[in-house]
């Protein structure tokens, strides 16, 4: 077969220069990305910055308007039906059949993946995620949570070698999100390749590597370490009295780029360090707060890197 | 919150004057902008009442006229002649077929290539000379009652006329031949023979149409058409996943009709049952694909209605099944080839009414194929296989 690609074994998605448009509105721009196989990949950035679109154009669910690459060795425009076959896609929205049971989802899924027995592979997935007891209840009515696991466990179902993931905890509660991520890393350290989209810094910071899109432009990526480092944001992180106070003076002045409350701390932060410095001086000796150098946090990476992609991108 | 977003104590929002006109004309408004943005139903606005106008206006004839008819001709005579032209003068009667034996002659009644069918018997001419008023045999397809009555009213007044322009006899007093007409398969002209076979087609249509018309965008609604499309399932599958169910429902659903019809209405099955049930979900088939169709060339379930709605209207109105067919405009006529309830409704009504077999109904059967191929081809075309 002529659909084996050419690039290296051990990389899942290798895409190159992916451009899509919708109404002449240009949502991804020029995107390349490499996935290592069996990593976490986590696909940040805010609303409507194209996430969703470039997974969809990963599995096949939209054709590029430009750019090319593969995903599993296989040509993402000409072999969307062999990607289909290996990649298990879970949808922002819940998209499963709300008026079919648990068992009934899952069957209808392993039916269409023409798994030899389908019963016995719904069975055993019900209990996998936990759904024991349930399986006649409808999907529709089930809560949020229970909702999420359904859906991953109908992704997995098939076996697949690469899970995109687009927001899947949104909405989830704290334990769940946990008990998810356990999943998550459980599936890749058995060889999965997992891309998930999440708003969670904390999400972000679980996976193995990590890129950051805006306005449809993949601005960074690398592990978490990486991206904290190549920002070169300088952050103080002070604490004391009337920080809100504090933060109202300093925003604006030469040097300081984000200035964020943080519980009772307050993140003071600067792409120039020597402006940064010269601007706090004065205020570092007020006895009032306390200044400590320290590292920036990855939200402060990411909130610095979505007002600068704003002031490029959006004129 | 600033001062200015306070609300400050002691003051009262008042209702605005006209309160219930501003929200009202609001609410007008927004759905005027939305009934713009779809175009689909905007569309639908100007074409059913015009479609319905013109369909009612011209296409339906009451009492139809230039009804196909086929001769029977045992003997070529100048009265015989005359008395086909007179025919022909009465434009009720239009002659399509010339035959030269019985069996033929019976075949095209039956399958309802003719209404009507003239025999004019051998020594004829001979015999109306001698005096023996010997009969001449018009043969009605009755199972439309509408459509034979009025040409048969006809007949009456033709003799005259035949006589006073070529025979020469004068205003004789006694007649010197006879019509002999015979209302076949449905001698008493109840309409409800002609109505029950139709009606099952067209509630079939109803049904089945409305069934399939839905099954894609409720999955694009409902948002499990992402799903769905990312996993590897081809358009074809998809279409046959979704059809074959409702065949299966649209055949109990048309057993229960000819059920009711042949119990309670009396209509009588001539034919075969088994061929009946094999056209009938032919037909029911083919109403699924199209209603398929409709969900794929669709945004929302909306338009599906309104889609389905527009096929329907033309259905029952040009299928023969409403007013007579052969009394159409030839345009229209060419339009109601196009639909399968006009095909299934001459199939039904020659299997009940007139036991015809698979022979007389070779045309409408291909018909009903090749509707349903074609709307399938284009279903599996149009299917988006993208969210593009």
């Amino acid at each position: 077969m002529s659909t084996i690609a050419t690039s290296a074994p051990d990389i899942a998605i290798d895409v190159h220069g992916l451009s899509k448009s919708f109404g002449g509105r240009e949502v991804v721009h020029d995107l390349s990305m490499q996935v290592r196989r069996g990593s976490i990949y986590g696909f940040l950035g805010p609303n409507g910055s194209g996430k969703t679109t470039t997974i969809r154009m990963l599995c096949g669910l939209l054709t590029p308007d430009s750019g090319d690459g593969s995903c599993l060795g296989y040509d993402i425009r000409r072999d969307a039906d062999r990607i289909k076959r290996q990649v298990g896609y879970m949808t922002q929205r819940f998209s499963l059949y709300q008026d079919l049971s648990v068992r009934e989802n899952l069957e209808f899924v392993a039916r269409l993946y023409g798994m030899p027995d389908a019963r016995g592979a719904a069975h055993e997935m019900i209990g996998r995620i936990g759904l024991n007891g349930r399986e006649e209840q409808l999907a529709g009515n089930l809560s949020g949570g229970w909702k999420q696991r359904l859906a991953l466990g109908a992704c997995t179902l098939p076996n697949p070698r690469l899970l995109l993931l687009d927001e899947p905890t949104a909405g989830v509660d704290p334990k769940a999100r946990r008990d998810f991520w356990n999943e998550i890393h459980a599936l890749a350290a058995e060889g999965l390749t997992v891309l998930v989209s999440t708003h969670y810094m904390d999400e972000a910071e679980r996976c193995h590597e990590i890129a950051y899109i805006a306005y449809g432009h993949l601005l960074t990526h690398g592990t978490v370490e990486e991206v904290i480092a190549e920002s070169a944001l300088s952050t103080f992180t002070v604490s004391g009295d009337d920080l809100n106070g504090l933060a109202g003076e300093l925003t604006g002045k030469p040097g300081i780029d984000m200035v964020a409350p943080f519980g009772t701390s307050l993140h003071v932060s600067g792409r120039d360090k020597a402006a940064l410095d010269a601007t706090i001086a004065s205020y570092r000796d007020d006895p009032r707060w306390h200044w400590q150098d320290s590292q920036p946090s990855l939200e402060d990476v990411f909130i610095d890197l979505m007002g600068r992609s704003k002031d490029n991108f959006q004129g | 919150m600033t001062a200015i977003d306070a609300v400050h104590p002691g003051v009262e929002t008042r209702e605005p004057a006209f309160g219930f006109w501003r929200r009202s004309y609001a609410m007008l408004v927004k759905e005027f902008i939305q009934l713009r943005r779809d175009r689909v139903s905007f569309a639908m606005i100007v074409m059913i009442p015009v479609m319905q106008l013109l369909l009612f206006g011209y296409a339906i004839n009451t009492t139809p006229r230039h009804l196909p008819t086929a001769v029977l001709i045992q003997e070529d005579s100048d009265l015989g002649r005359s008395i086909l032209k007179a025919m022909e003068n009465t434009a009720y009667f239009r002659f399509t077929r010339k035959v030269h034996d019985v069996a033929e002659f019976d075949d095209l009644l039956k399958s309802g290539k003719v209404l009507f069918g003239v025999e004019i018997p051998r020594g004829f001419e001979r015999a109306v000379r001698r005096g023996d008023k010997p009969a001449l045999l018009v043969a009605a397809d009755a199972t439309d009652p509408i459509a034979a009555s009025s040409a048969l009213g006809a007949l009456g007044a033709l003799v005259q006329t035949a006589l006073e322009h070529d025979l020469h006899v004068g205003d004789a007093p006694d007649m010197p031949f006879e019509i002999r007409t015979h209302a076949r398969y449905n001698p008493a002209a109840e309409s409800r023979l002609n109505i029950v076979p139709g009606l099952v087609g067209t509630i079939l249509t109803m049904t089945m149409l409305i069934f399939t018309a839905l099954s894609v965008t409720r999955e694009i609604e409902r948002g499990t058409m992402e799903s769905l499309l990312s996993m590897p399932i081809k358009p074809v599958e998809v279409m046959f996943g979704k059809i074959i169910p409702y065949v299966i429902v649209g055949f109990v659903q048309a057993s229960l009709i000819v059920g009711i019809g042949v119990l309670l209405f009396g209509v009588p099955i001539l034919g075969s049952v088994l061929l009946l049930a094999a056209l009938t979900t032919l037909f029911i088939t083919t109403n699924l694909s199209i209603g398929y169709t409709f969900s794929t060339i669709v945004q929302n379930q909306l338009q599906a209605m309104q889609l389905s709605m527009m096929f329907f209207l033309p259905s029952i109105l040009l299928s023969g099944f409403m007013f007579p067919f052969a009394g159409m405009p030839l345009w229209a006529q060419y339009l109601g080839e196009g639909l399968p309830l006009t095909h299934y409704v001459r199939i039904v009504r020659a299997i009940m009414l007139k036991g015809a077999g698979l022979a007389n109904l070779q045309y409408d059967t291909i018909a009903l194929i090749v509707l349903m191929l074609v709307a399938m081809t284009i279903a599996v075309t149009r299917f988006r296989r993208t969210l593009d």
